[in-house]
């Protein structure tokens, strides 16, 4: 299966990003085969509304069927929850960390927003 | 004639002005207040009760039975308020600005609207002066202030002097505001603030080419920075209003500029002729 991480750059080492909608990567781990591929974000670093909603069609385009990151607004959520996408949280770390944390079963599964809409 | 007072910065005074032209002009005049989502021109003018519309806008519904899931409204969406998985679009109404590309572009005719209601207009009439008195008023929660603009002014009817009271910044609520008025008055005040946003505000009534004046409130105080700039750029100033703790006392019982300052009456009145003749 794959996971999206989002991230503030472009490999497994970076930090993760604080926000989901506006993260510039999305970092997509194959649990399979281990393998890491970046996914740019950045069309929606200065959108001016509905980042989350487009982020999150970006990481359903890519196939995963879940996603870290830290803060999950309502409209992300809904979207993510359509196309059947979970959510798991993690606050801070690298990419390689959070995927670890992940695989452990150390995540906890987010099922409604953390942080409200905001515009 | 249609004069809108605007301002880059908040909190200058284009409500104190946008009153009281409007109170002293002489002639049958309308207070139109498109500072929708803070309107405050009515605690000045105490219009009585009137009428009340509401404002609403018109969002897609999905015909699911219709529907394809084929995508293309989602696609078309610059405002990301339509998203489709593969499956019927989901609906963000709060974030559609109503263009209808949607319909255009769906090829099952699975799009039909509904009107979901963004604020009011309220029309009255204030019982001292006779001035008519139009609120454009958004709803809480609701981040489209320009259709209610929109309603207010076309609420206006046609009479010698209106004096639209516009929000403040340089974004859209302040396009809508004042374009198709025949002169815009910039307030602004001699602080660094006041005259960073003063060249904004300057800067886009230019690309509007909409001709405007500048009024200098509480003028004898702060600076000289906002004089030079408009001596610098040719920029006409007509009226420098003083500071005054007699202003301030008045102003905080809900009283209007001309009262604390009577003399000014005069001064406000003559200021539509004056423009007149400035637009030759």
């Amino acid at each position: 299966m794959r996971v999206a991480v989002a991230s503030t750059g472009r490999t497994a080492d970076s930090q993760l990003d604080s926000r989901f909608g506006r993260a510039p990567v999305f970092m997509v781990y194959d649990t399979e085969t281990g393998e890491y591929q970046a996914v740019d974000n950045g069309m929606n670093l200065n959108s001016a509304q509905g980042a989350g909603i487009q982020t999150a069609q970006n990481i359903a385009a890519t196939g995963a069927e879940a996603v870290i990151g830290a803060n999950f607004g309502p409209k992300a959520v809904l979207v993510l929850q359509t196309a059947s996408i979970r959510m798991y949280l993690c606050q801070s770390g690298t990419v390689a960390e959070a995927v670890e944390k992940f695989k452990a079963g150390e995540l906890q599964e987010l099922t409604a927003a953390n942080v409200r809409s905001h515009w | 004639m249609r004069i809108a007072v605007a301002s880059g910065k908040g909190g200058t005074g284009k409500t104190t002005v946008a009153v009281a032209l409007a109170v002293s002009s002489g002639v049958p005049a309308q207070y139109v207040d498109c500072d929708v989502e803070e309107p405050n021109g009515s605690i000045f003018l105490k219009p009585a009760a009137g009428s009340t519309e509401t404002v609403s806008v018109q969002v897609p519904e999905i015909n699911e039975e219709r529907c394809t899931s084929c995508g293309r409204c989602a696609r078309f969406c610059r405002f990301n308020a339509l998203v489709s998985l593969g499956t019927p679009p989901l609906v963000f109404p709060e974030l559609c600005h109503s263009c209808g590309g949607c319909e255009i572009v769906c090829p099952a005719d699975a799009i039909t609207w509904k009107d979901v209601p963004v604020g009011e207009v309220s029309i009255g009439q204030d019982t001292r002066t006779g001035l008519r008195v139009i609120q454009g008023k958004l709803k809480v929660g609701s981040v489209l202030a320009p259709p209610v603009i929109k309603a207010a002014k076309a609420a206006a009817s046609n009479l010698p002097l209106t004096i639209l009271d516009s929000p403040p910044g340089t974004s859209c609520p302040v396009i809508e505001a004042v374009s198709g008025v025949d002169y815009v008055l910039l307030v602004t005040e001699p602080t660094p603030f006041g005259l960073h946003d003063l060249t904004l505000a300057v800067d886009t009534m230019e690309e509007l080419g909409l001709p405007f004046s500048v009024v200098i409130n509480r003028a004898d105080e702060g600076d000289d920075r906002v004089e030079n700039y408009c001596r610098e750029n040719d920029i006409h100033v007509i009226l420098r209003i003083p500071h005054s703790r007699r202003v301030a006392e008045v102003y905080s019982r809900g009283g209007t500029l001309v009262e604390a300052l009577p003399e000014l009456s005069r001064v406000f009145r003559e200021i539509p002729g004056e423009i007149e003749g400035r637009l030759g």
